[in-house]
Formats: C-alpha cells, sequence, structure tokens
C-alpha cells in the first residue's frame, strides 16, 4: 500500500504488488457500467421479441412473430406480384412477337439480363463473349440456330445434359483414340479443315485430305464444311473457332472430339425467366429471324 | 532411470512412423511419417549420448526459467515474418490472379496458402507470443520459476513440431477443410498433448506460486488454456479413414457441424486472440508505463462478464443461413452485450497511463501498445455492430469481415505482440536498452500506415460488393452480377497489398531491432542482472 510521489492521491491502491505492479481501487466508470446495463435490457427485451429461447421442442417464438424465412418469402412474393402480369403476358405471347410489343420486349431484356447474369455468365462471361469451349453470343454464328425458338429450346433443355431426356444431343466420333483414322489421316485432315477458312500448315496434306474429309467428316459438318446446325455440327470454313483454330487444338479436337454441355434450365427457371433471357440473347447481336416452315 | 524409458518411447515412435511412412494412403501423411520418424529418431540418439553422462549442475531452484521464453521470443518474431511474407503473397494473388503460377498448382496456390497464411499468423505467431509472454509473466506475477522442469522446453518444441506439421499438410493436401482448424487428426491428437503439458506448466506454477494473490493477466492466460483445449477438442471430433491415411470424418454433420465450427471459430477470436492478449496488456502496458492499473474492480467485472458472454457469440457468423432462427439472435444478442465487458479491457488499459501520457511522446514502445489497445476498441465495437442482423446481411461474405478481422490481428494482436517483444528482448538477454528507439518508431509509423490502408480499402470494398450484390432495378431484376464485384474491387485489393507490404516491411525492421538488441547493445552489470524470483513486498 506504498504511495509514490506521482500516484492519483484520491485513490488507494488494492495493496497488492506483483513484480511491481499495483492496482487502484477505483470504481466502474459510470458510462461504461450503464451502457452496460442498458445492452443487457435491450438484449431481454429483444429475445421476448423476436425467437430466441430454445424450450423442449421448440424455441419461443417472440411476440413478433418475426422469421427470416418468413421475411425472405414477403420480400420475393411482393417483386412476383409486382411482375405477375407482365410475366403471364410474356409466357402468353408467340415468342416471334414479343419484340412487336415495345413494353413486353423491355421488360423481357431486363429480367433476361439479370437471369443472364446469375446463371449464365459463369460460363458465357459477364459481357456474353464466350470463353474456350463456352460459344460467343454476341456473333450471328450459332451451333444450334439463332432464331427465337431455337434459342428458347437450347435454354430450356440444355446440350449433351444427363438430366433432360430432351436436351440437345449429338456426338463426333474420337477419330485418333478410337482408332477410326491413322495419324497421317488426321494429319491430312486438320491440315484440310485448316484450308477452308485460311492456310494450312502444310498444302499437300490439306489436298490429300479432301478425301479423308469427304469420307469421314462431310456427314455431319457438310461437304464444304459449313457445318449443320440440326446436329450442332458447327460450320468450320467461317474461320470462327470454340476452342481454337490453329494446328495443335484441331488435332486435339479430331483425335479425341469435343463434348460440350450446356445444363437444362426447365424447372429451375421459370417459363418466364427462360423466355426473359431467351429475348436477352437473341437481341445481343446475332439474332435471327425466324425459318419460314414449309 | 528415466532416460531408458524415453529410450523404449522414442525408439516404438521411430518403428511405428517408419511403418506409417511405407502403408502411408496419401501424401501428407506419408511425410508427416518422415518428418516425425527425423524427430522421434533425432530425440533417441541425443537421448542415447546423453545417458549416464554425469549430470549437469542443477540451476539454483531460486531463478526464472528463461531460456525457453529466449527461444518463444525468437520463434514469435520469426513465424511473425513467415506468416505476413504468406499474407503479402495472397493479397496479391487475389488482385493479380497470374501469380497462381501453373507450375505451383496444388501446392503455392491461393486455396493452399490462405490456410497457411491464417494458421502461421494465429497460431504460430500468435500462439508463440502468448506461450512465451505467459512463461515470462506468471513467474514474474508469481514469483516462482516454472513447474514442471523439462516440460516447459516440451510444451515449446511440441508446439513448433505441430506448427510445421500443420503448415506442411495444408501446402500437400491434408485439411479437413475446418476453418482455424484445418489440421488432420492425428495433428490435432498431438496438439492436445501439449496443450495439456502447457495447461499443467502454468498451472502448476501459479500453485507454487509466492504471492498471496493471483495476478488478474494469468486469471486471462488461464481462461485462454482452459477454454481452447475445450474448444479444440470438440470442434475436432472425427473419425480417422485409416490410420494409415490423413483423412477423417467429422462427428457432427449439416447445420450441426456449422454451429460447432462457429462456437469454435469465435472463440478462438475471443480466448485465443482476445482473453490472451489481454493477459499480455495487463502485464506489459503498467510494466512499461510504471504505473498502477487504473482499476482493480473493472478488471474483475469485464473478466468474468467478457468469459460468460464470449462462449455464446459464435452463431451470429451464421446468420441467415440454415441455421434457427432462435440460435441466430442469441448469438446477435450476446455479441451486442459483450461489447462493454470488451472495452473494459480497453478503459483499463488506456486509462493506466494517466498520468503519464507524455511519454506517448518520447517512448515508442509505449505508442504501440496504446495505439494496439485503440484497435482493440475500434474492432470490440465494429465486432458486435456487425453482428447484427440487419448490419449482417449487408457486411456477411464481403470484404467488410476480412478488414474487421485485420484491424484486430494487425492493429491489437500484432502491436501487442510487438511492444511486449521490445519490452522483453533487453530483459531476457541482459541489455540494458533497445539497440534503436527511431527503429522502433519507424517500425511503428510503417505498421500503423499499413493497418490503415488495409482496414480502409476492405472497408470500402466490403460496403461496395455488399451494396453491390443486393441492388436491383425497378422491377426486382439484379443490376450487377458476380464478376462484375470482382472486377470493381481490383484497385482496392492493390491498396491492400501495399498496407501488408509495410506492415511486413516494420517487421523486419523490428527483427533487425532487436537482433542488433541482442548483438550490440551494452550489457546489465553483472548483480543486477540475476533473475531472483523474490516475492514483491
Amino acid at each position: 500500500m506504498t504511495q509514490k510521489k506521482d500516484d492519483d492521491l484520491d485513490y488507494e491502491t488494492t495493496g497488492h504488488e506483483w513484480d511491481g505492479i499495483r492496482e487502484y481501487n477505483k470504481p466502474l466508470p459510470r458510462w461504461w457500467l450503464w451502457t452496460f446495463y442498458a445492452t443487457i435490457i435491450w438484449g431481454i427485451a429483444y429475445t421476448i421479441a423476436y425467437p430466441a429461447w430454445p424450450m423442449i421442442s421448440s424455441a419461443t417464438p417472440g411476440l413478433l412473430g418475426y422469421s427470416t424465412r418468413t421475411e425472405l418469402s414477403q420480400e420475393v412474393a411482393a417483386v412476383e406480384d409486382r411482375n405477375a402480369a407482365i410475366n403471364q403476358r410474356l409466357v402468353e405471347t408467340d415468342l416471334n412477337a414479343v419484340a412487336d410489343d415495345p413494353e413486353l420486349q423491355s421488360y423481357a431484356v431486363n429480367a433476361g439480363d439479370a437471369v443472364f447474369m446469375t446463371f449464365c455468365a459463369q460460363c458465357h462471361g459477364s459481357g456474353a463473349a464466350g470463353a474456350k469451349g463456352y460459344p460467343n453470343l454476341l456473333d450471328n454464328d450459332w451451333l444450334w440456330g439463332g432464331d427465337m425458338e431455337a434459342i428458347h429450346t437450347t435454354v430450356r433443355h440444355g446440350i449433351r445434359n444427363e438430366t433432360d431426356p430432351d436436351a440437345r444431343y449429338s456426338q463426333m466420333p474420337a477419330f485418333g483414340a478410337d482408332g477410326i483414322l491413322t495419324e497421317a489421316q488426321i494429319d491430312q485432315v486438320v491440315n484440310h479443315v485448316m484450308s477452308l477458312s485460311g492456310t494450312p500448315r502444310d498444302a499437300e496434306a490439306a489436298e490429300q485430305g479432301a478425301q479423308v474429309f469427304a469420307d469421314n467428316c462431310a456427314a455431319c459438318h457438310g461437304e464444304d464444311g459449313t457445318g449443320d446446325r440440326s446436329q450442332g455440327a458447327p460450320n468450320l470454313a467461317d474461320a470462327i473457332w470454340l476452342y481454337g483454330g490453329d494446328y495443335e487444338t484441331l488435332h486435339a479436337t479430331v483425335s479425341n472430339a469435343r463434348f460440350g454441355v450446356m445444363p437444362s434450365w426447365e424447372g429451375r427457371l421459370s417459363d418466364a425467366q427462360i423466355r426473359a433471357v431467351t429475348a436477352y440473347v437473341h437481341q445481343l447481336g446475332g439474332g435471327e429471324a425466324p425459318v419460314e416452315q414449309d | 532411470m528415466s532416460n531408458y524409458l524415453k529410450l523404449v518411447v522414442l525408439g516404438l515412435i521411430t518403428l511405428f512412423a517408419m511403418i506409417a511412412a511405407n502403408y502411408a494412403r496419401d501424401l501428407a501423411y506419408q511425410v508427416h511419417a518422415l518428418i516425425v520418424m527425423l524427430v522421434a529418431g533425432g530425440l533417441f540418439l541425443w537421448t542415447l549420448r546423453n545417458t549416464d553422462e554425469p549430470a549437469p549442475r542443477q540451476e539454483a531452484g531460486l531463478t526464472y526459467m528463461d531460456g525457453v521464453i529466449r527461444y518463444g521470443v525468437t520463434a514469435t518474431a520469426f513465424w511473425g515474418v513467415v506468416g505476413f511474407l504468406v499474407g503479402v503473397v495472397i493479397a496479391f494473388q487475389l488482385a493479380f490472379p497470374e501469380l497462381n503460377f501453373a507450375a505451383l498448382e496444388g501446392y503455392g496456390n491461393f486455396g493452399r496458402l490462405r490456410p497457411l497464411h491464417t494458421s502461421a499468423v494465429i497460431f504460430a505467431f500468435g500462439g508463440n507470443a502468448l506461450i512465451a509472454t505467459s512463461f515470462y509473466v506468471v513467474q514474474r506475477t508469481s514469483a516462482a520459476r516454472l513447474w514442471g522442469g523439462n516440460l516447459a522446453w516440451f510444451v515449446f518444441w511440441g508446439y513448433q513440431l505441430f506448427i510445421v506439421l500443420a503448415a506442411t499438410g495444408y501446402l500437400l493436401g491434408g485439411t479437413q477443410s475446418k476453418e482455424y482448424a484445418e489440421p488432420e487428426w492425428y495433428v490435432d491428437l498431438w496438439l492436445t498433448l501439449v496443450w495439456v503439458a502447457y495447461l499443467a506448466v502454468f498451472l502448476g506454477t501459479i500453485v507454487k506460486r509466492k504471492e498471496p494473490h493471483i495476478y488478474v493477466a494469468n486469471w486471462f492466460y488461464l481462461a485462454f488454456i482452459v477454454t481452447i483445449a475445450m474448444l479444440h477438442i470438440v470442434n475436432n471430433l472425427s473419425i480417422p479413414v485409416s490410420i494409415f491415411g490423413s483423412k477423417s470424418v467429422q462427428v457432427f454433420s449439416g447445420v450441426q457441424d456449422a454451429m460447432v465450427q462457429w462456437w469454435y471459430g469465435h472463440n478462438a477470436v475471443g480466448f485465443f486472440l482476445t482473453a490472451g492478449f489481454l493477459g499480455m496488456m495487463y502485464y506489459f502496458v503498467p510494466k512499461q508505463a510504471g504505473r498502477p492499473v487504473y482499476s482493480y474492480k473493472l478488471s474483475i467485472i469485464h473478466f468474468w462478464a467478457l468469459i460468460f458472454l464470449y462462449i455464446w457469440a459464435g452463431p451470429h457468423h451464421l446468420h441467415y443461413t440454415a441455421l434457427p432462427d432462435w440460435a441466430s439472435t442469441l448469438g446477435m444478442v450476446f455479441s451486442v452485450i459483450l461489447w462493454m465487458p470488451s472495452w473494459g479491457g480497453m478503459i483499463n488499459g488506456l486509462m493506466t497511463l494517466s498520468g503519464a501520457w507524455d511519454k506517448l511522446r518520447t517512448d515508442p514502445v509505449i505508442r504501440m501498445m496504446v495505439i494496439s489497445i485503440g484497435f482493440y476498441g475500434m474492432s470490440t465495437f465494429e465486432g458486435p455492430m456487425m453482428s447484427i442482423r440487419a448490419v449482417n446481411s449487408l457486411s456477411h461474405y464481403t470484404d467488410w469481415t476480412i478488414g474487421h478481422v485485420h484491424s484486430g490481428a494487425l492493429g491489437w494482436n500484432g502491436m501487442i505482440t510487438f511492444g511486449a517483444l521490445y519490452f522483453l528482448v533487453p530483459k531476457l538477454w541482459n541489455r540494458e536498452r533497445l539497440y534503436s528507439l527511431s527503429l522502433v518508431s519507424w517500425h511503428f509509423w510503417l505498421a500503423t500506415i499499413g493497418i490503415v490502408l488495409y482496414a480502409a480499402s476492405m472497408w470500402v470494398t466490403g460496403i461496395m460488393e455488399g451494396l453491390m450484390w443486393r441492388e436491383v432495378d425497378a422491377n426486382g431484376f439484379l443490376v450487377n452480377s458476380f464478376a462484375d464485384t470482382v472486377a470493381a474491387k481490383f484497385p482496392m485489393y492493390v491498396v491492400r497489398g501495399l498496407g501488408g507490404v509495410m506492415f511486413l516491411a516494420g517487421a523486419l525492421i523490428m527483427c533487425y531491432n532487436l537482433w542488433m538488441t541482442v548483438r550490440r547493445s551494452p550489457a546489465v552489470e553483472a548483480g543486477q542482472a540475476a533473475a531472483h524470483a523474490t516475492p514483491a513486498e
């Protein structure tokens, strides 16, 4: 209890000392104590108002009847109610007629933009420019068709997935891995494919590859290599490549084939959302007019 | 005689480790078995060479056991630099993803380095600081030598082995994927053993103390040691898939597992990073300031309130998840009530300086301690605020959380540890003073500006991305994609990385200063130097 010369003389120390450390016997700061009390009282009140104390089979529900699930479903329901009428109109309007209704088209494109950013941008990019293996949706080069109906089917059922029996499906043979073509033939046909839209690595091989192409590739990709949308066979003559048009990449494609998959969105997105994202993708730049039915 | 027993045990461990390395089912386990084999085998040879040699003269029973603390101080500084360095690397990996080099994929990418950073900083840097300072403080404030003889050395080296096993495990993929509790089952078992030894040494020393009362710093240290033991054991309850493999399966599943994990995770913050470091604060601040502690009564009330309340606050990490609303409410309410008990420590620390405020101008070590208490007060206000459900709905999953953690970890834990190291090194190596106070000032300013850059940039990105995620247009549609928020954060990520570089630079200056203190500073004259355990009057 020794006082030192610069000690606060209004207060005693407790008289304990450890390694030269002493302690004042000062009271609790008032503001500290009252704030502490206030938080405790607030805490008790809050647990009465909101679900809080666990009982035997369930917890106290709270006087306000609050629940995070209710809060969320109310917020979602409010938006859905507000959009219910126009969503109904979107579902009932013929896909090709959406663009004729400026209000509906504007709504569909905005809604489709939000759907695209949440569900599609991961693969196709937030600007829809695609990436290696994921098609660019801004251009007019379509694998399975670029009119409203074709895009709608693709979004709704997806491509080569195992969950939707209506998914678009086709499969290129692995010409090298399955031993259908020899290494020399693969080299020739790759050179030939390169010659369709540019310069082959080896002009002589490219000429020889024409026969290999006609025998093995033309059935799907067409005799002139312009592809076939009914089976998703890419156009090989337009210099637009999904995986790459250099020799090495094409060699890998011919040898091992490709098998790009897109999920089915039916059931995960509402009909209105699928139609909205269809309208959004269609107006990005490459959308095509409906094909005349014979 | 005891050496023969040791030889048998070490021999058996070495043999088992050889067998385990041979039958290992995965790389992490195999490397760990080899490490254990080398350590146990080396200890076997070392013990063998010393067996039946004349025993060295025992140190006089009255002196303090400071050798292990000198090692602890060195380890703290070393692991601190390692942890900060890895932190700087991963901060730049986030800003520039190209730094996840393809050649290092699976070892040096962000996913593997991130737990290395958190564990290195919390457990290696913070843990060594806590063990070393608690050994120092408990001896001085109990006027007793550490209990258990060489057990304290076992604690030190056992803990280093734990760190090495944990760190190599992360890089090789040996993780149970629980945040801050990543090490796999056998590493957990080893830490349990080391921790029980730590508790025994600490408690044994308190039991044989020569002072009539237990000093407040020791209450906090003891609460930290006991609670961490409980948290560690419950959160790591798991069943190994094979005794020869690192993989294990958690006992709890689903939301129960999440709740246990965040009960652990939050109290790792509460008892490791708060209670333990408050123990440090309660010794080093009054010692360095030369003033009595502000209020004994406040220390009692805020200690018990803090200990009681912290343990319930975990559910605030799981707002708006599968966790039932009632648990989330309780987590939030206890977190808010925790505000004042946390601030009790800040008041007691800051007000201890009343009458000695002038030392802030002359003593950069005190300045370091004061700013650490300031950051402590700031983050223990920010924490309760972020636990409020409405605030959390904005802040959760954003960088705001990262900024909050770092203002606590860099500002509070880092700065108080630096202050303690500057206090301890001259004392432990019998030096009159530090090599250079102006280098301490450099460290202080680099670290402080670094933290401010870090925290401010994370507030900006955190609130920005929280607002961007929830932004909807008039029809209720989302305006931004996730990638838009990532792109928007880029400049702030660079600022954060620069803040980390400054903090690391400060720590390197500290290491140089401490090294030169040991090498160059004049020694305290013999006679005054002896650290005798004599009770204070």
